[in-house]
């Protein structure tokens, strides 16, 4: 029987041209609010461009429309490839994608008007919450329907990750939005105070852990192996560090209200938990940069291999400085200040954006019928705008949160306290203005990149693309690729 | 291949054990830490002085939620002396029992608002939301100029006042029929500074250790 089933590459290539609007988008936004704490009458006076009321805009922008949009995208085109099977139930899947679209588009109109519930990171108001939840539940049925009909019997390990993160974003998502609609635009949570605060940080903290660190993870560990062309360094490393990862993060939230109202023994707990975090964080990461062992020739000549390697640096010393930050001692110095911003970054701009960038470099041509990019020097450019944009970014922020930290506890030899709080930030204004630079070259190499996407997409844009049969019957039995050989 | 490996497989080669399986290893540590502060939850009564919001300071205390304060501006004044020193009294569990969501905050760009109640005047309290620099020159606040301009929904606040009545706040029948004429004539601006200059103004943290 000839083989007549191919890939829906389709849906990917729409996630994909979503990933690039979003992610313009979304790091413009960072731009604007960032440039309004270095001059704040950039507000104009108006309510709806107001640094509180835009911030959600950016966060929600980048994790949840950019982020979710290319962790849909490479979740359908990974769980296809690795399960040697065509997408189960197209008419959910592309609801998936509008539905999603459909959802960013709402929060992004609704929360610059004060439309919000005001919890970080989960901010959108009850209607848009339950889209999300619908749409997030058809995800899950178009990703396990699709493992269910796979012709590989042994499930990659990077659709472990991307399940996880399905299951465990949408348990956070409902638990933490369990609201009492007073009218369309307002409603009230049924926690309030110390419960609520613990709820938000088990939500905001494992939105981290399974937005940004699990789903993403998944991407590293089909994509990195890709890229380099050698198999994964060590299998059942990945695997016992999956366990380790999604039992031990969910542990942790509480590290976030450290010295505050919350019974003493859950933040004992969270700090102990996060230290312990560092096995996996450091195990993945590691498995993802000895995959590169004899290959980092590679790294040299190929763009999204280099993005791929920094994300996995980034993602160590993010995950070290984390556990690092959840340390009581260290956290009485670095919360509320700016070092929180500069983690969250590091591992946002560093680890997340960098695995996506290199994902969506390695997928695109693939997924556009084109042999590679349009422009590899646009690449090796978008490469080095992004990498010193963070840097910038990080290190002026690092030095940032510092100096409010030892200003707010600064006291003269009689006890009493040395600065006034505008103290503070006077002294930092300067970092203000250099990190806003950072994001300036950031969004600038984003740019780069979807001018670059558009062109690779040309060609497509022309004609139909033809669509790539899935390869059956199963090669047999060995499913790994075979080991490079060694050179001589 | 190591000997126990062949349960290991059948959860490997299975996208439902595997499903259920990461389904419950996620949700042991939630459940451990959150199920306790539900129970503890009850036991955390409002310390005396400690009341729920009138209508104008929930008013006001929504559209500080509203405007997304928290973003800048934390509400809670951990135990350590430096905070102590600068803000007060440390932050204790009963004096948010009201407040729904939470504004606990995790970033100050601004100063903690905690006990911000009775700190500035009225008048001042004003001018600073209105234009920040008039009055602390090197702030990087936004101005909120459109709060003056807002008159307040007198019909609303009784929908609202219900909603957290069956969320179990202690408001009474009285108190909500009262609500609407509390709010006659009111702008945001009047409601939030209400609401500020009741931060932290409570016998709560006399009475703490």
């Amino acid at each position: 029987m000839p083989n007549t089933e191919t890939y829906n590459d389709q849906i990917v290539r729409l996630f994909l041209l979503a990933a690039a609007v979003w992610g313009v988008a979304g790091m413009a936004i960072g731009v604007f609010v960032a440039a309004q704490l270095a001059w704040p009458a950039l507000n104009f006076d108006t309510s709806w461009l107001t640094f509180s009321r835009l911030r959600p805009n950016h966060t929600f922008g980048v994790i949840f429309a950019f982020g979710g949009s290319a962790l849909m995208g490479t979740c359908y085109y990974v769980v296809q490839r690795t399960g040697h099977t065509r997408l189960a139930l197209p008419g959910l899947a592309t609801f998936t994608f509008w539905g999603w679209q459909l959802v960013c588009v709402l929060a992004m109109a609704t929360m610059p008007f004060g439309i919000t519930q005001s919890k970080e990171y989960a901010e959108p108001e009850w209607f848009i919450d339950i889209l999300i939840a619908a749409v997030w539940v058809s995800f899950g049925a178009v990703f396990f329907a699709t493992l269910a009909r796979r012709r590989i019997k042994h499930i990659y390990v990077a659709n472990w990750y991307y399940g996880a993160f399905i299951i465990a974003v949408a348990l956070l998502h409902i638990v933490n939005n369990i609201v009492i609609p007073v009218s369309l635009t307002k409603s009230y949570p049924v926690y309030s105070g110390t419960v609520d605060a613990m709820v938000q940080w088990w939500y905001g903290h494992n939105a981290v852990a399974f937005f940004l660190t699990a789903g993403f993870l998944g991407m590293m560990y089909y994509f990195v192996p890709r890229q380099a062309q050698q198999p994964l360094w060590s299998y059942r490393f990945s695997i016992v560090n999956f366990w380790a990862l999604i039992s031990v993060y969910m542990w942790a939230g509480s590290h976030h209200l450290l010295y505050t109202a919350l019974p003493d023994w859950v933040q004992s707990v969270g700090m102990a938990f996060s230290i312990l975090l560092l096995m996996p964080s450091w195990g993945s990461a590691a498995n993802g940069l000895f995959t590169f062992n004899g290959a980092w020739q590679r790294v040299a000549s190929d763009p999204a291999a280099k993005f791929m390697v920094l994300a996995l640096v980034f993602y160590a010393a993010a995950t070290t400085e984390g556990s690092l930050m959840a340390v009581k001692t260290v956290n009485s110095l670095s919360h509320y200040t700016d070092w929180t911003v500069a983690h969250v970054h590091s591992g946002a701009i560093g680890w997340v954006a960098m695995i996506t960038i290199g994902s969506l470099y390695a997928m695109a041509p693939r997924a556009l019928g084109r042999p590679a990019m349009h422009s590899k020097r646009s690449m090796e450019l978008h490469f080095w705008m992004h990498t010193a944009g963070l840097i910038l970014y990080v290190a002026a922020m690092w030095t940032a949160g510092v100096t409010e930290g030892l200003m707010w506890r600064a006291t003269d030899a009689n006890g009493a306290l040395i600065h006034p709080f505008i103290d503070s930030l006077i002294a930092i204004r300067p970092f203000y203005l250099i990190r806003f630079l950072g994001g300036l070259l950031i969004v600038g190499g984003m740019i780069v990149m979807a001018w670059n996407l558009w062109h690779t997409a040309a060609d497509a844009r022309a004609r139909l693309i033809k669509p790539i049969p899935v390869p059956i019957p199963e090669p047999e039995p060995l499913q790994m690729p075979a080991p490079v050989p060694a050179r001589a | 291949m190591a000997k126990g490996y062949k349960y290991f497989e059948a959860v490997e080669k299975h996208a439902g054990k595997l499903g259920i399986l990461t389904a419950i290893m996620v949700s042991i540590g939630g459940l451990a830490e959150i199920t306790p502060l539900f129970v503890e939850a009850h036991a955390i009564t409002a310390v005396e002085g400690v009341a729920p919001y009138d209508p104008l300071r929930l008013a006001g205390k929504d559209i500080y939620v509203r405007e997304g304060c928290y973003t800048c501006h934390t509400q809670m004044i951990r135990a350590l002396r430096a905070e102590t020193q600068r803000y007060g009294h440390y932050s204790i569990s009963s004096e948010s029992v009201y407040d729904r969501p939470h504004q606990w905050g995790s970033k100050r760009t601004g100063p903690d608002l905690a006990r911000v109640g009775g700190k500035y005047s009225d008048e001042w309290q004003r001018l600073h939301l209105m234009d920040p620099r008039a009055v602390v020159q090197a702030s990087n606040m936004p101005a909120y100029p459109w709060l003056a301009d807002e008159q307040l929904d007198a019909a609303d606040i009784s929908a609202r006042m219900r909603a957290l009545q069956r969320l179990g706040d202690p408001y009474t029948a009285a108190d909500i029929a009262a609500a609407p004429a509390a709010l006659e004539g009111k702008t945001s601006l009047d409601a939030l500074v209400a609401y500020l200059q009741g931060l932290g103004v409570s016998p709560a943290t006399e009475a703490a250790p």
